[in-house]
C-alpha cells in the first residue's frame, strides 16, 4: 500500500470537510465502545457467578485475564528467536513449509513462486493486513494470479477499485449502506437493493463461485502456536474457513511476532481478543490449522506454507518499543480514540490507523515519513486503558515525539517555542511575570465571557473548539495569597 | 531464501541482546513451557454444564433442542426442518448415516457437503459450556465442509461430551488423540458479518442457522 502518512494534516482537512464520511463515522461512533464495555461487564458477572457456585470467595475478573494475556505475549517476545525456531521445527514436522520474508517484496516473491510451482490461477483471500503492507494483490495480478478478497468488507473495497481499508477489523466502516448498494448493483449487474441481509446474500452468492473454483487460499494468522506448529484463525463470516479448507494450497502470511506458546495460551488470548474487538464472548469461528490434508481426508489443502514476515518488526524489539510487539490487532485502541473517531482511518495514510498505527507506521516506514502521526493524539490514553495486552500506547507516542525532537525533525517554530519556554521556565521571576501577562491577555480576549472563541495568537486552535478563559489570577499569585492568609 | 531466515533471526537475536551462552538454557525453558501447558484465569463453570451450554448457544444465535438418546435425532431434525420450512434433503457425517432418517421422511447422504447441499448434520468431538461452542475435528469420517457449506448446520451433542471450557477441551484432545488433526474448528452459532454499517447479519459465507440437538442420556 502506498504510504501517504506525510500528508496527514492535509488528509485530515479533507476528511473533516467530507460530510458523508463524517455522517458515517457518527453512525459507527460508540458502537464498539459500548459492545466492549458490555462484554467486560458480562464476563466479570459470569466469573463471579461461577465462583459463587463453586463456593469460592474470590472470583477472577477481566483485568486478571488481561494480565495473563500480557504475560503470555511478553514471554514470547523476550525469547522471540527461540520461539520462532520452535514454531518452525513443529510446523515443518507437521508437513508445512516455512518461508521467511524480510519485507513486502519478499512476501510477494514467495507467494508468486508458490503459485508458479503448483500452477495456481486464482487466490481467495481472507483478511490479512500483512498482504496490505506488502501490496500483495497488485503483485498477484501482475503475476497472472487473480486475487479475490472474501471478507465482506474487503470484498466491498476490492470492487470499489481496490480502496484501502480504514479499520483493521471493520475495513469498510467509512462507507454507508447507500454506497454499498450502488456498488453492488453496478458490479453484480443486478437491481439495486438497500436491505443489508439481501446485500449480504448477494455477496455470498457472488463469492461462493470463487470459493469453489479457487486453487489457492491466502490468509493471515491471529496466532502461530508453538505447541502444535499450526495457526489460529479467528473469524465470523466463515470465509476464513473456506479459504483454508477448499483450495489445494493454503498460504499463511503473518508477522514474526505472532507466536504463542500453547493451546491453553490461545484460549486465554481469545477471551480478551474477541471482547476487545467486537464485544463477543467468542467469535463464530476459531480454527486451528495444522499441517496438510491427511490420508483419506475429504477436505483440506495438500500444501501448507507459512510466510513469516519481518518488514520492520525486528526494529521494534528495541527496548523502548518492545511492548508494541504484544499487539494482537483487536482494534480497541482505534475504537476508543477521539482522534480516530473524528478523522477516520484513511487520514493516517497507511495500513494501520489509530493509536497502534501511529506507533507502527513511523517504526515500520521511518520516523521522517510519518511526522504527524505521533502528534495525532491527545495522549488521553483511552487506548492504553482498554488495550487487552496493556500496551502503553500514549507513552510510546510520547517517546516517538521525543525521538522526532532529538533528530531535529520538528518544524523550526516549534523548536523555537520549546526553547523560549525552557528559557522562561528556568527563570521563576520572569515566568511569573509572563504568566500574569498572558492571563491578562487571555482575559481581554474573552471580553467578559467565560470562553475565548478566537485565539488571537493561534486562530487555528479555536477553529473547532473554544479555550476556557482564565479565572481569578495565576496559580502562583493565588498560591502566594493563600499562604499569606493562612499564616 | 534461507538467507532471509538467517538475517531475520540474527536481527532478532541482536535486538534482544541476550547472552549467546544462554541459548541452550533458553531452548530448554521453551521446550519445558510447551510440555507443561498452564491454563490461565477463567470463569470455570461447574454443575449442569448442559444447561449452561444450551443457554450460551442461544446467546450465540444457535437454536437448541434437548433429546434423550441418539434414536430421537431423525424425528427432531424433521420437526426442526418443518417448523422452519426447510427441505428434508442433505448430507451427514458417516457416523450418523445409520440412523432411521427414512421413517422421519428425510433423505440424508453420508458424504461430505458440496457447494449445493442445503443441510449438513454433524456430530462433535466435544462442546464447550463457557461459550456455547462446538469443537469439530477434521478427519476422513468428519468432513469440515459439512458444518460450513450448507445453509443449515445441525449438530448432535451428547451431554457427556460437554466440558467446561476450551482448556478442558484441549486436555480431552491431548488425552484422546495425542496430536491435533489438520483442522480443529470451534463453531459458535451461525456465520455472521457486521461489515455494512456495523449491522449484524446472520448468514455470511457459512450457515444461516445452527441447530443443536443435546442428547441428555448420552
Amino acid at each position: 500500500m502506498r504510504q501517504q502518512s506525510m500528508h496527514f494534516a492535509a488528509r485530515v482537512g479533507e476528511r473533516l470537510a467530507d460530510v458523508k464520511l463524517q455522517a458515517n463515522l457518527k453512525t459507527a461512533k460508540g458502537k464498539f465502545v459500548d459492545m466492549r464495555a458490555a462484554a467486560v461487564r458480562a464476563f466479570d458477572a459470569d466469573a463471579k457467578a461461577c465462583a459463587a457456585a463453586a463456593g469460592q470467595a474470590d472470583a477472577i475478573d477481566f483485568e486478571a485475564v488481561r494480565d495473563a494475556a500480557q504475560a503470555i505475549r511478553s514471554k514470547v517476545i523476550d525469547d522471540l528467536d527461540v520461539w520462532l525456531e520452535t514454531f518452525e521445527a513443529k510446523a515443518t514436522a507437521g508437513g508445512a513449509t516455512v518461508l521467511w520474508a524480510r519485507n513486502g517484496a519478499e512476501v510477494c516473491a514467495h507467494t508468486l513462486e508458490i503459485a508458479r510451482r503448483h500452477g495456481l490461477q486464482k487466490a481467495i483471500k481472507s483478511k490479512s493486513m500483512l498482504s496490505e503492507e506488502a501490496d500483495l494483490n497488485a503483485a498477484l495480478e501482475a503475476g497472472g494470479v487473480q486475487p479475490v478478497e472474501t471478507d465482506l468488507g474487503e470484498y466491498i473495497l476490492q470492487i470499489a477499485g481496490n480502496e484501502a481499508p480504514s479499520h483493521i477489523i471493520a475495513p469498510v466502516i467509512h462507507k454507508n449502506l447507500d454506497e454499498v448498494a450502488d456498488l453492488f448493483s453496478r458490479t453484480h449487474k443486478k437491481p439495486r437493493q438497500t436491505d443489508i441481509p439481501a446485500l449480504t446474500r448477494e455477496a455470498r452468492e457472488a463469492l461462493r463461485e470463487h470459493f469453489l473454483s479457487a486453487d489457492m487460499g491466502i490468509s493471515g494468522g491471529n496466532f502461530l502456536i508453538a505447541e502444535s506448529g499450526g495457526v489460529a484463525l479467528v473469524t465470523n463470516e466463515g470465509n476464513g474457513r473456506m479459504v483454508t479448507t477448499l483450495p489445494k494450497v493454503h498460504v499463511v502470511i503473518t508477522g514474526i511476532e505472532k507466536v504463542v506458546p500453547t493451546l491453553d495460551d490461545v484460549a486465554t488470548l481469545l477471551r480478551v481478543l474477541t471482547r476487545s474487538a467486537t464485544g463477543q464472548s467468542i467469535s463464530n469461528y476459531v480454527s486451528l490449522l495444522t499441517g496438510v490434508k491427511g490420508e483419506g481426508d475429504p477436505d483440506g489443502p495438500e500444501h501448507l506454507y507459512f510466510i513469516l514476515v519481518d518488514n520492520g518488526r525486528s526494529t521494534l524489539l528495541d527496548d523502548d518499543f518492545r511492548d508494541m510487539l504484544r499487539c494482537i490487532r483487536c482494534g480497541a485502541c482505534m475504537n476508543h480514540c477521539p482522534v480516530y473517531q473524528t478523522v477516520g482511518g484513511h487520514a493516517y495514510g497507511w495500513v494501520y490507523p489509530g493509536p497502534m498505527g501511529s506507533v507502527l507506521t513511523p517504526m515500520f516506514t521511518g520516523l521522517e515519513r510519518a511526522l504527524d502521526l505521533p502528534q495525532a493524539s491527545t495522549l488521553c490514553n483511552q487506548c492504553g486503558s482498554v488495550c487487552p495486552v496493556r500496551i502503553p500506547l500514549s507513552q510510546l507516542l510520547r517517546t516517538l515525539r521525543e525521538r522526532q525532537t532529538t533528530r531535529g525533525l520538528r518544524p523550526w517554530s516549534e523548536r523555537l517555542g520549546g526553547k523560549a519556554w525552557a528559557w522562561l521556565a528556568m527563570r521563576p521571576a520572569f515566568y511569573a511575570r509572563a504568566a500574569r501577562l498572558l492571563s491578562r491577555y487571555l482575559g481581554w480576549l474573552a471580553g467578559g465571557e467565560d470562553r475565548i472563541r478566537v485565539l488571537g495568537l493561534a486562530p487555528a486552535w479555536t477553529l473547532g473548539r473554544d479555550l476556557p478563559a482564565p479565572q481569578g489570577g495565576t496559580f502562583r499569585d493565588r498560591y502566594a495569597a493563600r499562604r499569606r492568609n493562612t499564616q | 531464501m534461507s538467507e532471509a531466515r538467517d538475517e531475520i533471526l540474527a536481527r532478532v537475536r541482536g535486538a534482544l541482546a541476550r547472552d549467546p551462552a544462554t541459548l541452550t538454557a533458553r531452548r530448554q525453558a521453551v521446550a519445558q513451557m510447551i510440555a507443561t501447558p498452564q491454563a490461565g484465569p477463567r470463569p470455570q463453570p461447574r454443575g449442569d454444564l448442559a444447561a449452561r451450554f444450551a443457554e450460551r448457544s442461544l446467546s450465540m444465535s444457535s437454536t437448541v433442542d434437548r433429546l434423550a438418546t441418539r434414536a430421537d435425532v431423525p424425528a427432531a431434525v424433521a420437526r426442526y426442518l418443518a417448523a422452519n420450512s426447510l427441505p428434508g434433503t442433505g448430507v451427514c457425517w458417516p457416523e450418523l448415516a445409520d440412523l432411521d432418517w427414512q421413517s422421519a421422511g428425510l433423505v440424508l447422504a453420508g458424504r461430505p457437503a458440496g457447494g449445493d447441499d442445503l443441510l449438513g448434520i454433524t456430530g462433535t468431538f466435544c462442546a464447550i459450556a463457557e461459550t456455547g461452542t462446538l469443537m469439530l475435528l477434521s478427519g476422513p469420517q468428519t468432513a469440515a465442509t459439512t458444518s460450513l457449506l450448507p445453509e443449515t448446520h445441525i449438530a448432535v451433542v451428547p451431554a457427556s461430551r460437554i466440558v467446561s471450557d476450551m482448556e478442558a477441551a484441549f486436555a480431552l484432545l491431548r488425552s484422546e488423540r495425542g496430536s491435533l488433526p489438520r483442522a480443529v474448528n470451534f463453531v459458535s452459532g451461525p456465520s455472521r458479518t457486521g461489515d455494512i454499517e456495523q449491522t449484524i447479519v446472520l448468514g455470511a459465507h457459512g450457515p444461516y442457522r445452527v441447530h443443536l440437538l443435546i442428547l441428555d442420556n448420552e
